[in-house]
């Protein structure tokens, strides 16, 4: 049988493959080599070692792009697990209605950044006028707004994944820490946590590289604004491509750092919670 | 005692649940309510109900109808997303029970440079891609769906990948033997049994490619709008907005959502929750 589908390559593989490599594997190749270079168009691009690097690091909008993404990242992916999970622990005790309440919870997911972001600028602008200013007076009501509205649109996603993950531990295991006399907050910590450490893992992942990798909201609820101040790493790689001309080869040199410090937190968490995932 | 302490727990959880549920809901109203007032009145009282003085009718709808285009944006974001979630489960789901079947070097570098580029961002790829797509004409309608197959390919053959694992192969042996080519295996015998799996992968990817911004105005923005692209474009140049089509275009981009979401809330939970545990 092997042979036989070995010859069914050009079907089987070639379209996705080709894409791939349209669509990925060279524009990633080309974009590693043209960090190091000066372009505009990508037929002019000159070798120029890491001065692309060096820019980029001296750049105060980068710098701050990237405490600023960090600070939401930490704040974000902490509430927004918090909350989720207290919501899952709500909806899987046997009360009526709890397939509607999920219904809503899990609704702003399906709505797009740009959508979001409009939806929440005028929200948050119409409470800012009670103290006559707009989200783009001050960086912080612009990182606040930001958080709001993430946590808006993933806490549904993860409270359905913890919803999963606290189903899935055995009636009896709990059953049996009652009989041994233990309350809520020993069940919670002793039993609940531990068994849903796999689904910790998924929802720190995905909170973790969602906000990390935040664009479009961004993009509609502030504009980077006031000044640059607001931009997260997304939109500043983003506006150093497209908004400043000749500085192709930062931008470039910019997406690469993202991509380094991306994957090098999404691998460390993974292996830090992986380890604490105990077998029921 | 115990029963007692139940029961109040209850109405505590209620009335938390409610509260979350109003907090959840509301903003969706009020951009409802907010799209059919005068346009003068939304950023000062967004809170405030329509009155005779404030509501506008379908004003809002009208104007930003034709502002955007909102229905060629629609009828765009609907031919995109379909073509390429079939072509992603089609193409992916093939590559996957290929590269999972025949064991060689060259599948297996396949697997892992897949799997690799699930974690590398689009701002990375972005501005050789959209060269890329340039250069080779793939900057229409017809071309981003071979973008969405490429760049979509890594989360979906890692996906299907891990259910083929799962599929004896004896099944897929007595097809053979029965005298069914892989073509005919494959569609007739595997497929079918994917089927959960290919569920989760559109809507993954639909989910995605519906909303999508940045990569199709990159690519084909200029010629062709999306919804997403028609509703950034409201917001004119030195950042200022028409509020009012804003809340009315708002509108028309969420009822579809709420409508699929609706009908389809089972598949989306579930392809969600199995799209996770194997991400």
């Amino acid at each position: 049988m092997r042979n036989n589908l070995k010859k069914y390559y050009p079907v089987f593989v070639l379209p996705t493959t080709a894409s791939f490599l349209i669509a990925f594997v060279f524009p990633f190749l080309a974009g590693i080599v043209l960090s190091f270079t000066k372009f505009t168009t990508v037929t002019n691009a000159k070798w120029v070692g890491f001065e692309n690097y060096i820019k980029a690091f001296s750049n105060e909008d980068f710098l701050n792009a990237l405490w600023f993404t960090v600070k939401f990242t930490i704040v974000s992916v902490i509430t927004i697990n918090i909350i989720a999970f207290a919501l899952a622990l709500l909806l899987t005790r046997s009360i009526k209605g709890t397939n509607l309440f999920r219904t809503v919870f899990f609704m702003p997911n399906l709505i797009g950044g740009i959508v979001l972001g409009y939806i929440w600028l005028l929200i948050i602008n119409g409470v800012l006028q009670f103290f006559g200013v707009t989200i783009t007076y001050d960086a912080s009501y612009g990182f606040w707004g930001l958080v709001i509205l993430t946590n808006w649109q993933l806490i549904g996603y993860m409270m359905i994944i913890y919803i999963a993950g606290i189903q899935n531990i055995p009636g009896d295991l709990i059953d049996a820490a009652k009989v041994d006399g233990a309350g809520f907050w020993g069940i919670l910590r002793h039993v609940i946590i531990p068994m849903v450490m796999p689904s910790v893992t998924i929802c720190l992942f995905l909170t973790i590289t969602n906000s990390f990798k935040l664009f479009d909201a961004n993009l509609a609820l502030t504009d980077g604004a006031p000044g640059r101040e607001t931009s997260m790493l997304a939109l500043d790689i983003y506006k150093t491509f497209y908004a400043r001309t000749g500085w192709q080869g930062v931008g470039q040199a910019k997406a690469v750092v993202f991509f380094i410090i991306l994957a090098a937190i999404a691998l460390l968490q993974l292996a830090i919670t992986r380890r604490r995932e105990v077998e029921a | 005692m115990t029963k007692g302490k139940t029961k109040l727990g209850h109405a505590l959880a209620y009335v938390i649940l409610i509260l979350m549920s109003v907090i959840f809901l509301a903003p969706i109203f009020i951009v409802l309510f907010n799209s059919f007032k005068s346009k003068l009145y939304i950023a000062s009282e967004p809170f405030r109900f329509p009155t005779a003085q404030t509501f506008a009718g379908l004003e809002n709808y009208i104007g930003g109808l034709a502002k955007t285009d909102f229905f060629s944006a629609f009828g765009r974001s609907l031919f995109i997303t379909v073509f390429s979630v079939a072509a992603i489960v089609l193409f992916t789901s093939m590559t996957a029970w290929y590269i999972t079947r025949v064991k060689n070097k060259f599948t297996s570098f396949l697997y892992y440079a897949f799997v690799f580029s699930m974690i590398v961002p689009f701002q990375m790829v972005m501005f050789t891609m959209v060269k890329t797509a340039n250069t080779l004409n793939l900057d229409n309608l017809w071309g981003i769906i071979v973008i969405y197959l490429g760049f979509g390919a890594g989360l979906s053959v890692f996906m299907f990948s891990g259910f083929v694992k799962s599929v004896p192969i004896e099944i897929e042996e007595a097809a053979m033997i029965d005298g069914c080519g892989p073509i005919r295996t494959f569609f007739l015998v595997v497929f079918p049994i994917m089927k959960p799996t290919a569920i989760t992968v559109a809507i993954l990817n639909a989910m995605w490619i519906w909303n999508d911004y940045l990569l199709p105005y990159l690519v084909i923005g200029t010629d062709y709008k999306t919804i997403p692209i028609a509703i950034q474009y409201l917001r004119g140049g030195y950042g200022s907005i028409d509020m009012g089509a804003m809340m009315a275009m708002l509108v028309l981009a969420i009822i579809p959502i709420v409508i699929f979401y609706l009908f389809c809330q089972k598949y989306i939970i579930k392809g969600v929750v199995a799209g996770a545990v194997k991400g």
